[in-house]
């Protein structure tokens, strides 16, 4: 079949598939049948070529702000929507931006890479920059291991053909570059004072009081957080800007994303005004931290995937003042795995107790939380009338939901019934 | 409180505790505790003096690289272990030390790492990683339910019992049903989950080995299991 009617057919399917409602995948998937090289072909016309974020924890942030900070720099930027099938996912999203002859109107691609799809969609699509954020455990029933997880990475890395930004105050992350020879290679770190608020897992039983941060030569450091405020070590000066963001991991999404921006945009021609204004007005990703309003009081959604992420959303959010109601579920893009709620701890909940909590395996949360002796008022795994319960139960004043991530999707169905929240299936 | 204390040995923490299996020592202090008695826990890594009184001892599963950086320690220590296991102190070794409490493990590409031949069992790697929910059944525990995630393929030899017998799951070897395997006091099994939070049954008896070892009786209190009981009705109706 010649080529513009792959992209016209294509987009044909992808209007049919809308008006029936259905998802991104099946036009997707009808290109990706007829013409494998839809992707590279398409992506290869532009002139900045393609970016990749990929890591365990933080990937969509982080993504979303590369994005909005190339934006604020004039470029022009393609990326992915995340969800469905990665491959048929960026196929999908190309159909929807293409011309009818094909032409990508892009300077850019940013797209976040999954590190299970990384290496089929490397081999066909090599991004000239790659941001690799850190290696947590995270869906090992997936990958086995996290060396594993740590070598797929690797081969991001090493078929970058320009700049790899990397993480150096994650041990597996930073060693990466010691494999590579033909890339250059940029770090974004923290400061000492900064670094015990980020155990990684080897820190996690060895005392994370005690960490030192890496002595490699950063290009961005977070310096200092301070409420709403942070500051930044930009190569050989420091600025400091107020965020929307919140969650000090968040934060520190923002400096790699800042890292991987300098790398792109040569120091000559980055508008530093631009670029700062642009990061004080960035929003986390949905579910990341995000606050909806409930009945005039906020409610915020934090989305916990793995032990890391979880102790880091403890320690980011103050319990004080506020009901916390817990979402575990154990489907497939969860992870069936309860193990890893074993590798968190929660007593900076004793205080002020769980008031609901929910979701497929909410009796295993019930579980883990009595042995860490924080009190529970109810427990429901059906998580329509958990929400509903918790709601009324907690009455004025702000909620917090932490929740694994079907379970966020089955709650902001259920919220968006009550207030004005965006439902992605 | 009695006054009673048990001291419990974690062995190596920092490079073998993937998994959740801290929570394995976690429900070990807690449940003491609300018997009324007090948890000593000591770390056991590397190069640290392996000390007295030891009155249960628990290990996880580490990654390949852990397993490697602790084996030569534990060959060390080998004599120790044994001693503690003909003496009946209960023990509980997951998934990585499991392996290595027996006699070796033999790697795809022939490469054998010698184990302390604590228990009659030899494993070798696997062509595939055996990953899900897992239900086993024994007579003394009952029902056994956690999650399993090994390449490892071990089979028992003729000194040691399974501990549980599979149900649902791979189990040792994915061949022979068997799951686990036990001598004396010291129980292992690839089962992580946590293995004890789910399994309280299995929690109270390594307790009240060592209490009773150690102080001639044990009248435990009435915990309440409830959330385990709910928990479990959950677990086992989940997909693989």
């Amino acid at each position: 079949m010649s080529k513009p009617y792959v992209t016209l057919l294509g987009k044909a399917v992808r209007k049919l598939a809308q008006m029936r409602g259905g998802g991104s995948a099946l036009p997707g998937l009808f290109v990706e049948k007829i013409d494998p090289d839809f992707i590279r072909r398409t992506l290869a016309q532009l002139p900045e070529g393609i970016v990749v974020v990929s890591g365990t924890n933080g990937k969509t942030t982080t993504t979303k702000m590369v994005v909005e900070l190339l934006e604020s720099q004039g470029l022009r930027v393609f990326t992915n929507r995340t969800g469905s099938n990665f491959t048929r996912g960026v196929a999908a999203a190309l159909l929807g931006e293409v011309d009818t002859k094909g032409n990508l109107d892009a300077d850019i691609a940013v797209l976040e890479l999954d590190e299970a799809h990384a290496v089929h969609f490397i081999k066909a699509v090599p991004p000239r920059y790659s941001l690799l954020l850190n290696v947590m455990r995270d869906q090992l029933d997936r990958f086995g291991e996290i060396d594993t997880t740590a070598k797929l990475l690797a081969r991001i890395a090493l078929a970058t053909e320009e700049t790899v930004v990397l993480n150096r105050e994650d041990p597996r992350v930073a060693s990466i570059a010691t494999l590579l020879k033909d890339q250059q290679v940029s770090y974004f770190g923290l400061t000492p004072k900064l670094a015990k608020l980020f155990p990684n897992d080897d820190d996690m039983r060895a005392g994370a009081g005690n960490k030192k941060t890496s002595g490699l030569p950063a290009d961005v450091v977070l310096a200092n957080i301070n409420g709403t405020s942070a500051e930044f070590q930009l190569g050989d000066h420091s600025i400091t800007t107020a965020l929307l963001l919140s969650g000090v991991y968040n934060i520190y999404n923002a400096a790699a994303a800042l890292a991987l921006v300098r790398t792109i945009v040569k120091e000559d021609h980055l508008d530093e005004a631009k670029l700062i204004d642009a990061l004080s007005k960035v929003t986390p990703a949905f579910g990341r931290g995000e606050t909806l309003t409930i009945g005039g009081y906020p409610l915020e959604l934090v989305l916990v995937k793995n032990p890391s992420g979880f102790r880091l959303s403890l320690s980011s959010f103050d319990p004080k003042g506020v009901s916390t109601m817990i979402a575990i579920n154990d489907n497939y893009a969860d992870g069936r795995d309860m193990s890893w709620l074993w590798d968190v701890e929660f007593d900076s909940l004793q205080p002020e107790g769980v008031l609901e909590v929910g979701g497929i395996r909410a009796y295993d949360m019930a579980l883990r939380l009595q042995y860490d002796e924080v009190t529970i008022s109810h427990v429901e795994p059906d998580l329509a009338l958990a929400l509903q319960h918790f709601l009324t139960t907690s009455g004025s004043g702000p909620k917090r939901i932490f929740c694994t991530y079907t379970a966020m999707l089955a709650l902001r169905r259920e919220l968006s019934k009550i207030t004005d929240v965006e439902v992605i299936s | 409180m009695n006054d009673k204390t048990i001291t419990i040995l974690q062995l190596y923490p920092n490079d073998m505790n993937i998994y959740g299996d801290w929570g394995n020592v976690l429900v070990i202090q807690r449940r003491l505790e609300w018997h009324g008695y007090t948890a000593n826990i000591i770390e056991y890594n590397p190069g640290d003096t392996f000390p007295d009184g030891v009155d249960m001892v628990i290990g996880g599963g580490g990654q390949d690289s852990g397993q490697d950086k602790i084996q030569q320690d534990l060959l060390g220590i080998s004599n120790k272990l044994h001693e503690l296991a003909e003496a009946d102190v209960p023990m509980l070794m997951i998934c990585g030390l499991y392996q290595l409490f027996g006699k070796f493990f033999k790697t795809q590409d022939g490469h054998v790492i010698e184990g302390i031949n604590l228990l009659d069992i030899e494993t070798h790697a696997g062509p595939e990683r055996l990953i899900g929910n897992i239900v086993t059944k024994s007579h003394e525990f009952g029902e056994i339910i956690g999650y399993e995630n090994h390449s490892g393929q071990t089979f028992l030899g003729k000194g040691v019992q399974p501990l549980g017998m599979v149900i649902k799951g791979a189990g040792n070897n994915g061949q022979d049903g068997t799951e686990g395997a036990r001598y004396r006091n010291v129980l292992a099994s690839y089962l992580h989950g946590s293995l004890l939070p789910k399994n309280p049954a299995i929690a109270d008896f390594l307790i009240e080995k060592a209490i009773t070892k150690k102080y001639g009786d044990f009248t435990p209190t009435v915990i309440e299991d409830r959330f385990a009981e709910l928990a479990r009705t959950i677990a086992i109706k989940r997909p693989r």
